[in-house]
């Protein structure tokens, strides 16, 4: 070995030994560490052999993604026919809404990521006037979507696909959390009649089916009311839905309150601070961001629970799809558009969990344990 | 899943006073402009969307013809989509107006649901379809098969019957639509798929391999597929049952959606039967003013949809998918037996 001299303390760092560092050492310590550990990788990538190409397979690779009909499709390959989806895209993504006026959606989505940013990112340039946005954003919405005051008017009867799933399942969560927050306020209020009307409300809403709820909003409602009344059905099934969460998320919120020591109260209440000063600045702020993930569990709940809307004459991606494959060119392609559903469905779903941990270690003030 | 369906269908039952309470439906349509027509939601041939999500099928045409008749227009319908446990609940509650929803007429729907039926669109009968591997060739041989069958449907009622009559048994395999039905079946699950004769060809034609599947020859059932609308309003169900007949007598009297016009232009030469049903000539009866609408709806029905058979053609018959033959349906001139009540 060829020796050099250094002065001292001019000693380069000499690499780390050979086997601690690298893919190597990753697969060794990570995949290959004990006997019961080889064992189980070694299942995993036979699974993944057997698995894997096929599926890339029926993906990609053999997949068609041109064609008018079935038969076209089966005549190029064998894999997924996404053809069928291709055409079909549209009708996924805005429902029976009129063609020409489908603009008014593709604004409003642009509207509600505006919306979604001034609430959720907290460098949004004035983010002040974006609040007061955010909680104009459902007027402006139902505006542009449903039309009057000098829009064309749409029938809520045509809406339909990812669209309803958005109305439906924005609605609830923009509607659900102020509710909720009132709700769990008043399960803990000294009032009894608040109280007692609070209990009664979510022990009632969460003692009933969500589906039983849409079912009376679509066909039993219709007997309570005065004969000739009518009620859009769509408006019926948010006002459910937005009950229904309310009640969850009221829970959810109660089990914030009451992690919070008494003594957080009691130093308001020494501070001078009123009842809805207490709870704005002392109590919420520190409830909520303990109640994030259980919230944010809701949301997601509520929002895949919108699929149960297509059993009540509302055509969700889960509807519509179940009606295209029943047209007579494309008659048995239900792989195809499950998976498109379900693939939906967890972009839209992973989305919020990823947001709801970044929130939750944005604030934690606390040391980490 | 069977008590599902009984929930509904006892909630129907419970709906009807209100129902009948209700103001004549022919006014609401008027009022609104727009006929609300229950639909399936998703049935090949019968009721589906094209890719501009309009809708398309054989029911869907029954409800444009009725449309056409009453509002002057095809377009001015409403489709509710409901699946078989709710539809008569739907109707019932007024969400709907009127239903074709390949829905087979039964004395307990018609009477025990107060439901009030119109003239049968479609006769149908329930079959089997079986891999060819199953060994088994008829549908007497099926004992202790599991079968796929739709909850809520007289499907459901008529395979019980036929397994015990035959002293047989059977697995159910309950799914809530065809479409689930299908995938079920091809993925195994069941070793037997029964449904209506009528979708049984289109879904042998859909399967991966149609040649390892076989249609068992025994129709075990009678399916007279029709509308229905409410019981208590009989005006109403004049128009549904006039639409209907003045569709089928338009085919034997050989009124097309391209002949309508020039017939109402040429009244005065015309057959006085064809004059009655297109309200044409000086000294004919307007029978239209019977149901409460005006002499030329039946040729707006026609224009909007054509006769019973363009209807047929151009959703279920051979030229389509389907690729069902008329059969049973043809008109009894024919040798089938669509017989339609003349109108005079």
């Amino acid at each position: 070995m060829n020796m050099t001299n250094y002065t001292p303390g001019n000693h380069p760092d000499l690499p780390p030994p050979a086997g601690t560092v690298g893919p190597m050492h990753w697969l060794r310590s990570n995949l290959f560490s004990s006997p019961a550990n080889i064992i189980v990788t070694l299942i995993v990538l036979w699974v993944l052999y057997k698995l894997l190409p096929p599926m890339v397979d029926w993906f990609f690779l053999d997949s068609v993604l041109t064609g008018n009909n079935r038969k076209e499709c089966a005549a190029q390959g064998d894999g997924a026919c996404w053809a069928f989806i291709a055409e079909r895209f549209k009708l996924f993504v805005y429902g029976y809404y009129p063609e020409h006026l489908r603009w008014r959606i593709d604004l409003t989505v642009v509207l509600l990521a505006v919306a979604i940013a001034a609430v959720l990112w907290d460098r949004f340039p004035a983010r002040k006037y974006g609040f007061y946005y955010a909680l104009a954003f459902p007027f402006i919405a139902a505006w542009l979507l449903v039309g009057g005051a000098g829009l064309e008017p749409v029938p809520t009867s045509d809406f339909g696909g990812v669209m309803l799933t958005l109305v439906v399942g924005v609605t609830g969560i923009a509607f659900s959390l102020p509710l909720g927050i009132l709700l769990a306020l008043g399960r803990q209020s000294e009032l009894p009649v608040i109280r007692i009307f609070c209990v009664t409300f979510i022990e009632f809403i969460r003692g009933v089916p969500l589906i039983t709820l849409l079912f009376i909003a679509s066909t039993m409602l219709s007997y309570f009311l005065p004969p000739g009344t009518t009620f859009d059905l769509l408006m019926r099934v948010l006002i459910m839905v937005v009950l229904f969460s309310a009640a969850y998320l009221a829970e959810v919120i109660r089990g914030g309150l009451q992690a919070l020591p008494q003594g957080q109260k009691e130093a308001a209440e020494a501070l001078g601070l009123n009842y809805w000063q207490s709870v704005r600045f002392i109590i919420l702020p520190q409830a909520l961001k303990i109640s994030i993930p259980g919230i944010v569990n809701t949301f997601i709940g509520l929002y895949k629970d919108t699929t149960l809307v297509s059993i009540i004459q509302l055509m969700d991606p889960i509807g519509i799809g179940k009606q295209s494959l029943a047209s007579s060119e494309w008659f048995g392609l239900s792989t195809e558009v499950y998976l498109f559903v379900a693939i939906f469905f967890f972009i839209s779903c992973f989305g919020m969990s990823r947001y709801s941990l970044y929130l939750e270690n944005k604030l934690n003030t606390e040391h980490k344990h | 899943m069977k008590l599902i369906s009984k929930v509904f269908t006892s909630l129907a039952m419970t709906a009807m006073a209100a129902g009948a309470a209700q103001a004549s439906t022919l006014d609401d349509v008027r009022a609104a402009d727009e006929l609300k027509c229950v639909v399936s939601t998703g049935t090949i041939g019968f009721s589906s969307t094209d890719a501009n999500g309009r809708y398309v099928g054989f029911d869907v045409d029954f409800c444009r013809a009725v449309a056409a008749a009453v509002l002057g227009d095809g377009e001015k319908v409403k489709f509710v989509p409901a699946s078989s446990a709710v539809r008569f609940t739907v109707l019932a509650s007024g969400e709907g107006d009127i239903l074709f929803r390949n829905t087979t007429e039964t004395m307990g729907r018609d009477a025990g649901l107060q439901m009030t039926f119109l003239p049968v669109t479609y006769y149908d009968g329930q079959g089997f379809l079986a891999p060819a591997d199953l060994g088994v060739s008829s549908a007497t041989e099926l004992d202790g098969a599991s079968v796929c069958i739709q909850v809520g449907t007289t499907t459901e009622l008529n395979l019980a019957d036929y397994f015990r009559s035959n002293g047989m048994s059977y697995e159910p395999v309950p799914v809530k639509d065809f479409d689930e039905s299908l995938s079920n079946y091809a993925a195994g699950r069941c070793d037997v798929l029964t449904t209506d004769a009528s979708a049984l060809a289109s879904t042998k034609a859909a399967l991966e391999d149609p040649s390892a599947h076989i249609v068992f020859p025994e129709i075990i059932s009678k399916e007279p597929l029709g509308g229905a609308v409410r019981h208590g309003d009989d005006q109403w169900a004049d128009i549904g049952k006039w639409v209907v007949n003045a569709l089928i007598n338009a085919e034997e009297m050989g009124i097309t959606s391209a002949n309508v016009a020039d017939l109402v232009a040429s009244a005065d030469s015309n057959d006085p039967g064809i004059n009655r049903l297109i309200g044409a000539g000086a000294d004919t009866k307007d029978f239209g003013a019977q149901i409460g609408l005006d002499k030329a709806w039946a040729v707006r029905a026609i224009q909007a949809v054509g006769n019973y058979g363009e209807i047929f053609e151009r959703n279920v018959g051979v030229n389509t998918p389907l690729g069902l033959a008329r059969g049973t349906n043809a008109l009894w001139t024919d040798g089938g037996i669509l017989y339609a009540a003349p109108i005079r």
